[in-house]
């Protein structure tokens, strides 16, 4: 073998350069240099004033727990709005995913209408719905637990019928085929194939409903936020930084049994 | 006819199986009962129908002159901020999370606690709320996009740096060993083996989060840290109904598009 051949051999192969590549990298780059722009946003400021933001990280560090027993009450209040939220919003999604399902309700129609309002009503983000429900309903849980529940709706109802649509369908023409109606497909043919998923379902939103009413109260949907916000207010760090940790407690403690209880049903 | 053909034969009973049934849905009801206890239902308030009836009407009936003026106050405008809060800080949070997932990724690491320490730390960081972030950030940069942009970036990082360390375990050994095996370096592993690999999942899981970072960018504003969600406050404030539902539309309709794109985006990768 000579020598420029072997040196050949060495060599990776040449990858060829994707045009389309390029077009995707130069739109990226276009993209960061518009945003940069448009926010105005400068690393430099950042450092700058990195001072100001370490000072109310460390205030927020040394907790003031004499605060602890004015908070416990909010607690469970924020608790208890995530378990209502999940609740009202699941009950509304279990019987909206039956609907939907094209292996139950075969009018395309109504499916596709149906659909389409299921997915609007999941792009609203929860705060934002909280703070229109607020000024529906007025200052308290109930906006909160109202938000909560349309999130938890929009959540479960997307899993579960889909959950749905990819079940057996030997029992439901089994049943079908001995005269059943459809009610009675529905408890006996796709219920005992879906329930695990839905529960388990619930309780991933139940998950996301904890971490979201943290926050309710910010803009006064009920909850902890609420003492969040008057805390910051007076710019009491030490008294943020005592919700903070009791919040994060609280939250990664529920993800950790909720998690746990999941996999156990799915087993 | 034979009458024994009728009857079932007897579902089999498991009865700690059906004791932890009894109990697990008694524990459910018990506490669904105690969160009931201590709420006023009673306090909604007497124009809540007439209000949403309003706001219904924005919806179906927009007020064009607050869709696009030109003065950058506009309905336009302020969603583009909240597209580009949501596209830099998803892009700031990528940077961040790959350290981090290296960090929380079991198969990287032979001694468990570092990479369970890992996982403890985006926990804690996903915990934080995003709006006390978006605070402090306003407290360094003052209010305005900056804030949201900084508080998204590092607000993501705990999830998005979860999902990646997730693709990192993920990830076959096998490339990795035909590198080392052919006589290559640490960095020939890294750039033959897992970036390639590795790269469709971290571009699908940045944009998975860039369609969570818009929803949480149009929140954002509500604390006054830039986009969408400044003009909604105000708007809910002073009871513009009209232009609350407006900006919803708006919302709506940016959150579907983009998620549209993504989704594309997406399922070309794979």
């Amino acid at each position: 073998m000579n020598s420029a051949k072997q040196a050949d051999l060495m060599t990776l192969p040449k990858k060829k350069l994707k045009l389309l590549n390029l077009v995707w990298l130069l739109l990226f780059i276009a993209g960061l240099v518009v945003s940069t722009n448009v926010t105005k946003t400068s690393l430099g400021a950042l450092f700058s004033n990195f001072g100001q933001f370490a000072e109310i990280f460390l205030q927020m560090l040394h907790p003031d727990w004499s605060y602890m027993p004015a908070v416990i009450p909010l607690l469970l209040e924020t608790i208890k709005m995530a378990i209502l939220g999940t609740v009202i919003g699941s009950v509304f999604a279990f019987i909206y995913a039956l609907l939907i399902a094209r292996n139950i309700v075969k009018n395309k129609v109504v499916t596709g209408v149906l659909r389409v309002i299921m997915n609007i009503i999941r792009t609203i983000p929860d705060l934002l719905l909280g703070a229109i429900f607020v000024a529906i309903v007025g200052i308290g849980p109930v906006a909160g637990i109202l938000a909560l529940a349309i999130c938890t709706f929009g959540i479960v109802v997307k899993l579960f019928y889909e959950a749905i649509e990819t079940i057996d369908p030997g029992p439901i023409e089994a049943l079908t085929a001995v005269g059943a109606n459809k009610l009675q497909i529905i408890f006996f043919a796709v219920l005992p194939q879906v329930m695990t998923y839905f529960i388990s379902y619930c309780l991933y939103a139940f998950e996301i409903n904890v971490r979201a009413s943290t926050v309710l109260g910010y803009i006064g949907a009920g909850g902890i936020g609420l003492y969040l916000q008057e805390t910051l207010q007076i710019f009491d760090y030490p008294k943020t930084g005592t919700i903070i940790i009791v919040i994060i407690l609280v939250v990664v403690l529920i993800d950790y049994v909720s998690s746990k209880s999941r996999e156990a049903l799915m087993e | 006819m034979d009458t024994a053909m009728k009857k079932l034969p007897p579902k089999p009973v498991n009865l700690k199986k059906r004791l932890l049934h009894w109990g697990v849905s008694i524990v459910t009801i018990l506490l669904i009962v105690w969160s009931c206890t201590g709420i006023d239902f009673g306090g909604i308030k007497a124009t809540a129908g007439q209000i949403a009836g309003a706001i219904f009407t924005g919806i179906f009936n927009p007020d064009w002159s607050y869709v696009y003026n030109g003065t950058g106050e506009d309905l336009v405008s302020q969603l583009w901020s909240t597209i580009c809060i949501a596209f830099l800080g998803t892009f700031i949070s990528a940077l961040i999370s790959l350290p981090f997932a290296f960090w929380a990724a079991h198969t990287r690491h032979k001694k468990w606690y570092v990479s369970r320490t890992g996982k403890i730390v985006l926990a804690i960081i996903r915990s934080f709320p995003e709006i006390v972030l978006a605070l402090m950030f306003i407290k360094a940069v003052g209010p305005g996009s900056a804030a949201g942009v900084l508080a998204l970036g590092f607000h993501s990082v705990g999830m998005l740096a979860k999902l990646f360390s997730e693709a990192i375990e993920n990830l076959d050994d096998g490339p990795n060993e035909a590198v080392t095996a052919a006589g290559g370096s640490k960095v020939n592993i890294i750039m033959f083996a897992t970036l390639p690999n590795l790269l469709p999942a971290l571009i699908s899981n940045t944009l998975y989060r860039f369609d969570v970072s818009i929803r949480s960018a149009s929140i954002l504003g509500l604390v006054g840290a830039g986009g969408i969600g400044y003009p909604l406050i105000i708007a809910l404030q002073y009871r513009q109904w009209n232009r609350v539902g407006v900006i919803l539309l708006g919302i709506i309709l940016m959150v579907i598009v983009i998620d549209w794109i993504s989704g594309w985006i997406r399922k070309r990768l794979v």
